[in-house]
């Protein structure tokens, strides 16, 4: 398969990642469409570093999947507390920050 | 060649079923179930291309690990009886209008893209490879990262401890 079908397959994942940020009103929904995002990141990385013959995207990639797994953490946690401070996860009534 | 091409086409139609039904799904819990789908399927994208390392790191922390977390935040966070799970979204054209744009200023790039010839190969054993070079080059990011690791896991576990 050439480089450009996989980086076509990311660019999809990626939007419709994108989507789902857009378009869902639970803040873990929104933190799903972000998973996918990342993910679609690193079918590119992998890509490249497989028809470049070069170990950096790899290496890349074990970070971002490590960096990922922590992000999800403190975000479900931020997520968890949130909840039990408003009784919501609907990201349309979380809006504190509003002026 | 053509297994190569039945395999990638059977993976990638896979991976985008399972992303939409990410997305799409009203239910949250059915969501996160797609996701493992999607998240595995990704794996076997990198098996596709020749990092079965990578594969089993991808079935570990995201299949095992993330979706893990994400089951139990939706547990603490919603009822799973009634009406409560069920998810309306908002913003439906105007998301994929939006999503379709980025996707369309993606592939301009790609078809702008200089063909690539076959991939080379790599100089020895790929797992070799990234153990050696996890521990030369990039010893220190290596390191860097686990205090990351560290830290993060003990906030999110300050964040969400109980009061009592």
């Amino acid at each position: 398969m050439p480089l450009g079908a996989y980086l076509t397959l990311a660019a999809l994942v990626f939007a419709i990642g994108l989507f789902g940020v857009l378009t869902r009103r639970n803040a873990v929904g929104i933190l799903l469409g972000i998973e996918l995002m990342l993910n679609a990141v690193n079918i590119n990385l992998v890509a490249f570093a497989r028809f470049r013959a070069d170990l950096a995207g790899l290496i890349f990639t074990l970070f971002t999947i490590s960096i990922t797994v922590a992000e999800v953490a403190v975000g479900l946690a931020i997520v968890i507390v949130l909840f039990r401070v408003r009784r919501t996860v609907e990201a349309d009534h979380l809006d504190l920050l509003r002026g | 060649m053509t297994g190569e091409m039945l395999g990638f086409a059977a993976v990638a139609v896979v991976l985008l079923a399972a992303s939409l039904g990410v997305v799409l799904t009203p239910n949250l819990f059915h969501a996160v179930l797609y996701l493992a789908a999607a998240l595995v399927a990704t794996g076997v994208v990198f098996l596709l291309l020749d990092a079965p390392f990578l594969f089993g790191v991808q079935l570990l922390l995201y299949a095992g690990g993330v979706v893990t977390i994400v089951v139990f935040a939706i547990m603490l966070t919603e009822r799973l009886v009634g009406q409560s799970i069920r998810q309306t979204s908002r913003y439906l054209i105007n998301g994929a209008l939006l999503s379709a744009a980025v996707f369309v200023g993606i592939v301009g790039f790609l078809v702008q893209m200089p063909a690539r010839g076959p991939r080379d190969g790599w100089p020895g054993e790929l797992t070799a490879l990234l153990g050696r070079a996890l521990v030369g080059p990039y010893v220190m990011p290596f390191e860097l990262l686990a205090i990351l690791l560290v830290i993060a896991l003990l906030g999110a576990l300050y964040f969400a401890r109980s009061d009592t």
